[in-house]
């Protein structure tokens, strides 16, 4: 009997495997693929104070072993969002983290003043870090200070009940000075990674490929930068949940974040190949670590941070 | 639960058989009784280049024809084109073959329930899910006309069973290498001016889509598109696959071609506007 069950801040998930905001639209697109209810939670796709277009297409070009997009937050609005995806979320029994993502730092303390008074919710994700705004000086997890702002504004406006977690971007010179930053500005957990920047260049025009130019490289190909960006953060940082994510496409992707730090896991661009990836990931999961004799998720969360005189001397010869 | 992919589930189905067709394979997959939720204008999305592909995405085909009674039981055909890294190791499976797919997925061709007259217009392999539309309409008393186009001879989709459920196939080249030199689109506006058509049911590239809607606007013929834009997921969780599309009230906004589509009212898609993001939000 594995315990699968796990905790960011206060809030307890039978499972550690998430859908990754973005990735999972408000759940209703996977319901007829899998049980919402056997998973963690559902994190729903980061939503803003107002209905967005997003960026124009073409929005996706495929990459080894990943993929690069550029929808640019297109949502129904907080208002939408919180009348109709949210209560039927509630409705199939699923838990819930909701993503916010703001323009402004007023943007984000007014979407985490509508959440505050929703019910059914688990957690609140902050996403600072979506690569895909028109601005780059907007994506306020590349700036300390902006970071630490967005997450005090929202703290403080939300009260101390629902747990925040910060959702940073892989592409600064120094994570672990930023996620200190909105950890001590009042964030209970940390989501890592976002995607990675990049562009895919057509040959046919001989143009960037993508009609926002850049986007978000996500898969198995940014997979150990997930890897380094939880184990050096969970290094510095032993006692913040972290919420990894990063090219997790089976339960072996899973618990490697796991051992990096991670309390828990989410499930993105592997959902696009396979609706159903996150049931089988947590199959996998849940074998893997029978096999290595773990009775819980808990016990193996950092596991890679133990030191070297605890490595059983039988792997050495 | 939802509505959205409700009919759809994901299986393991068995390549039956696959043949080149000129510049084309069709292939044939068991898919047992799945064949009983698909529609004319339904699309698969299959898993590509096996077990360890650095291929992460599905490819989405249209279903060109499905049939319940074959000798293996429910089959589905596709028409596939390798042009592509995936379309080219799905052309290389051979007969027993397994394939990852998950369908039937996207809206499907409306099916008028009085006999009409109705045109098909196919751009290259657009044509594929045309010919199980033709055998429903036929079956349903209409007329079925059928025109097919593409910039030269190879690249037209046209077997000899196919022509069993039209009752006019016209073929339009570019080169003039196959049938009559021009572009498909080009008898279009004779045929509406003389009232011999009710319903356009169109597949194939954009560019066509879009003159097309463009031919029927302000005439009383329905246009009903397949479109094509690219996509990741296939099953709406993704929205990369978007198209600005006006509701009833005129108001724009980017629609999925996955669970919205492929199949769309063409009045109702902003083709000035795809490629680029409506000014404002309603």
């Amino acid at each position: 009997m594995i315990d699968l069950s796990t905790t960011l801040g206060n809030a307890w998930f039978p499972s550690p495997l998430f859908t990754a905001s973005g990735c999972a639209s408000s759940g209703k697109e996977l319901a007829q693929f899998i049980d919402l209810r056997e998973i963690g939670a559902v994190v729903t796709k980061s939503v803003m104070s107002k209905p967005r277009h997003g960026r124009p297409t073409p929005r996706i070009a495929e990459t080894p072993s990943g993929m690069i997009n550029s929808i640019g937050l297109q949502g129904p609005g907080i208002d939408q969002f919180l009348a109709q995806d949210l209560p039927w979320l509630v409705s199939q029994k699923a838990r819930v983290i909701v993503s916010i993502a703001g323009e402004t730092v007023e943007e984000y303390a007014t979407l985490a003043r509508k959440v505050r008074s929703a019910p059914g919710i688990s957690a609140l994700e902050v996403n600072i870090s979506c690569p895909n705004v028109e601005n780059r000086g907007l994506v306020f997890a590349c700036d300390p200070d902006a970071s630490r702002r967005v997450i005090d504004g929202v703290r403080k406006t939300l009260g101390g009940e629902l747990p925040i977690i910060a959702k940073l971007s892989p592409d600064v010179t120094d994570l672990v000075s930023i996620a200190k930053g909105v950890v001590d500005a009042g964030a209970d957990g940390l989501a890592l990674i976002n995607t990675v920047l990049s562009m895919v260049i057509n040959l046919e025009t001989m143009r960037p490929h993508l009609g926002a130019k850049t986007g978000g490289l996500s898969g198995p190909a940014i997979r150990p930068i997930a890897v380094r960006a939880i184990y050096q953060v969970h290094e510095a940082l032993p006692t913040v949940p972290i919420l990894g994510m990063g090219g997790v496409a089976t339960g072996r992707d899973a618990l490697e974040l796991i051992l990096a730090g991670a309390k828990g896991v989410s499930v993105g661009t592997a959902s696009f190949g396979d609706p159903a990836a996150i049931i089988s990931i947590q199959n996998e999961l849940k074998e893997l670590l029978k096999v290595r004799e773990f009775t819980s998720v808990a016990q193996a969360v950092g596991y890679a941070h133990r030191p070297v005189e605890d490595i059983d001397t039988r792997h050495e010869q | 639960m939802s509505p959205i992919n409700k009919f759809s589930g994901r299986m393991i189905a068995t390549v039956v058989s696959n043949k080149r067709v000129g510049q084309y394979h069709q292939i044939l997959l068991n898919v047992g009784e799945m064949v009983n939720n698909c529609k004319p204008g339904n699309f698969v999305a299959i898993k590509v280049g096996g077990e360890n592909a650095k291929m992460i995405l599905r490819r989405a085909f249209a279903i060109s024809r499905v049939s319940l009674t074959g000798p293996y039981g429910g089959s589905m055909e596709l028409i596939v084109a390798p042009f592509g890294q995936g379309s080219k190791w799905l052309c290389s499976q051979d007969e027993g073959s397994e394939i990852d797919l998950i369908a039937p997925l996207g809206t499907a061709f409306g099916i008028p329930t009085q006999p009409v007259r109705a045109l098909l217009v196919g751009g290259g392999y657009g044509s594929a899910p045309l010919f199980g539309l033709a055998e429903v309409l036929k079956n349903r008393g209409c007329r079925v006309d059928m025109y097919l186009g593409a910039s030269t001879g190879g690249k037209i989709y046209a077997p000899m069973e196919g022509k069993r459920s039209v009752n006019v196939l016209r073929i339009y080249t570019e080169d003039g290498s196959m049938g009559e030199r021009g572009r498909v689109t080009e008898p279009i506006p004779t045929l509406i001016a003389d009232g011999l058509v009710d319903v356009i049911y169109s597949c194939g590239p954009m560019p066509m889509l879009r003159a097309i809607s463009e031919i029927v606007a302000g005439s009383d013929v329905v246009h009903q598109c397949a479109v094509e834009e690219s996509m990741a997921c296939g099953v709406g969780i993704c929205m990369t696959c978007v198209l600005p599309v006006a509701d009833a009230d005129g108001n724009v906004s980017m629609r999925r071609s996955c669970i919205d589509g492929p199949v769309m009212d063409g009045a109702n898609v902003a083709w000035d506007l795809v490629g680029k993001v409506p000014e404002v939000f309603p």
